[in-house]
């Protein structure tokens, strides 16, 4: 910001003159000339409330509506065309036999299989038993990935020591680890929820590690200027200040949840565990039912996208646009 | 030294009252062996109520003294003494934390204060009506202007009820017609608050407009170059002819300042 009044070093009535042009455009002469005009004295400070609501005025954008047609047409209508557009793809490749119809079904085929469970009121069931076991998981994912994810990104010893090892981990595709899980803990819940943990617990505590780091320094200087230091700081400005961050790696902690959970569920099964969806998977698949086995994927992708969809993304908005930022990406 | 040190400074050495006393501080920054020192032997004492300019060319130092007096860092040598308790500071920046609303940024403060929760909302209206916000408390940081922002981090330095208010070029990243209206605001609200003010300023006029004193900061080290007593009435103008005077002997001393740096 170069400012015109550092540079002056004109006589008085010229530099007088000069800042005059940069605010009021009357110059100091003329205004104690004209009585009118008063700009000192009594009257003054209604004088620049007047002004000062005028630049406020001037200066505030009002935030835009988009109607909410526009909004389905631009956001609801494109995804609805694409699915349409598979389905159509399919329906032919099953129309022109690009597989036998016993391997690829039709997608009325798979729909009748879903309807059938519904029917036999099993549908809800299945859902729910890989839901509340995803559910459960993550929010024991996220009570040690948070703690965890927090020293990583305050104690440089801590960082140093697990920061490789857990940003390593995220990599790692936690379907790795069921053999191992399946024989210390056997064929029961444990697995499953150890599986989950492994998967979800890293990409929670990266998030919020990438969050903290993010941190804008001012922000740390502001809280302690105020007084909130130690814990008071982690609480009203650290932690506040990398929620995006941390939002993102909750987002990704859930997708990593879902995604070990389905694997956990297709290996470990057992008559003991309840069938789950990964389960339903697997006894399609032996017994050879392929609509069965496509109806179950579909809501494998259908379960994990609608949550994100009807969970994390609203909030990753709302957090977003509180702060005057736009969500970013599809 | 080649320019003398004028020491037009207001003195208490009758009266040990001060806001703030900042006695042979020097700062140096880096590794021993390729150490920097950014200040050198700054004594100045700022008086309860007074409002002190510190003037200086980018990069002398005046953001790092700034700090040292807000205790957000240590000095190399010498003490700093603010009897008022935690002085409040103002950036360039806002600051503001943009997951609060502009009230609760005000009311954050006063919590971190301990004022209990039953009166920290009506104090933050308060506050805001001091800085001319009234109505602001639920407007989101990203909803304000430049000039608003500025006002709520006032209000919210306010908030801390410090005796000592340090204020790092707050008005430097906004145009000049929204910055000459917070010049008279913030003359205002010292005049009303009885607060003690640092401001710190690359902008001779402006530091002309506002202080009662200005000090002159050199450049590597910083040192106190100089001093000015203000002494013409409040409210001032920027554009008055007697800030324009005073003005031009200020950028002729500073330009001084600058110049030996070319000489060797
Ligand atoms: N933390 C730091 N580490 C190293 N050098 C610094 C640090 N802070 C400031 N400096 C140096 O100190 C000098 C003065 O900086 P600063 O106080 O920001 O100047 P001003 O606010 O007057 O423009 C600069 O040369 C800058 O590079
Ligand atoms: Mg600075």
């Amino acid at each position: 910001m170069a400012s015109t009044e550092t540079t002056t070093a004109t006589p008085p009535t010229a530099a007088a003159e000069d800042t005059a042009k940069d605010t009021t455009g009357a110059t100091a002469k003329a205004v104690s000339k004209d009585a009118g005009k008063a700009t000192s004295g009594a009257d003054r400070p209604d004088h620049l409330a007047g002004l000062e609501a005028g630049l406020d005025a001037l200066e505030t954008r009002a935030a835009a509506k988009v109607p909410v047609w526009q909004l389905l047409r631009t956001k609801a209508l494109p995804p609805v065309l694409a699915v349409a557009l598979v389905i159509v793809v399919w329906q032919l490749a099953y129309h022109f036999q690009v597989k036998p119809h016993y391997d690829l079904p039709s997608p009325a085929d798979v729909a009748g299989s879903l309807h059938q469970m519904w029917l036999q009121g099993q549908l809800l069931g299945y859902i729910w038993t890989s839901v509340s076991r995803g559910a459960l998981g993550f929010v024991v994912a996220v009570l040690i990935g948070t703690p965890l994810g927090l020293l990583v990104a305050r104690v440089a010893p801590v960082r140093a020591a697990i920061g490789p090892i857990l940003s390593g981990l995220q990599s790692m595709p936690s379907v790795a680890w069921v053999p191992a899980a399946i024989i210390w803990f056997g064929l029961n819940d444990s697995t499953i929820y150890a599986v989950v943990l492994l998967g979800a617990v890293p990409s929670i505590a990266n998030g919020l590690v990438s969050g903290v780091d993010q941190v804008p320094p001012l922000f740390l200087r502001a809280g302690r200027t105020i007084g909130a230091t130690g814990l008071r700081g982690v609480r009203h400005v650290l932690l506040p200040a990398a929620l995006p961050g941390y939002l993102a790696g909750l987002k990704q902690g859930w997708a990593f949840s879902w995604r070990s959970l389905m694997a956990a569920e297709i290996i470990a099964t057992s008559p003991d565990l309840g069938t789950g969806l990964g389960q339903l998977l697997e006894n399609a698949r032996t017994n050879q039912d392929m609509p069965s086995v496509l109806a179950a994927i579909g809501l494998i992708l259908v379960v994990g996208i609608g949550i994100e969809l009807l969970v994390f993304r609203p909030m990753e908005r709302r957090v977003l646009r509180s702060r005057g930022l736009q969500p970013g990406g599809a | 030294m080649a320019t003398p040190v004028t020491e037009q400074a207001v003195r208490h050495d009758s009266d040990p009252a001060y806001a703030a006393r900042i006695e042979h501080v020097s700062k140096s920054f880096g590794r021993p062996g390729a150490r920097q020192q950014v200040l050198d032997d700054i004594t100045l004492d700022v008086a309860p109520g007074e409002f002190v300019c510190l003037l200086g060319a980018s990069g002398c130092g005046k953001s790092t003294l700034l700090n040292l007096v807000a205790g957000l860092d240590e000095p190399t040598a010498g003490a700093i003494a603010t009897p008022g308790g935690r002085p409040a500071l103002m950036f360039q920046e806002h600051a503001l934390f943009p997951w609060l609303t502009a009230g609760r940024n005000v009311e954050l403060a006063l919590r971190m204060r301990g004022v209990p929760r039953a009166e920290r909302r009506e104090r933050a209206e308060e506050l805001l009506e001091l800085v001319r916000l009234k109505g602001a408390h639920g407007k989101r940081v990203h909803e304000l202007s430049g000039g608003m922002r500025q006002r709520v981090a006032m209000a919210r330095a306010l908030a801390q009820d410090s005796q000592l208010l340090l204020m790092d070029e707050p008005f430097a990243a906004l145009d000049a017609i929204t910055r000459d209206v917070l010049h008279e605001e913030l003359t205002r609200i010292w005049a009303e608050t009885g607060v003690s003010v640092l401001f710190v300023t690359h902008n001779v006029r402006e530091a002309v407009r506002l202080a009662q004193r200005v000090v002159l900061l050199s450049s590597r080290p910083g040192r106190v170059a100089h001093q000015w007593t203000v002494d013409f009435p409040q409210p001032r103008r920027i554009e008055d002819a007697a800030v324009a005077d005073l003005s031009v002997e200020i950028t002729e001393q500073l330009r001084e300042e600058i110049r030996r740096h070319g000489q060797h």
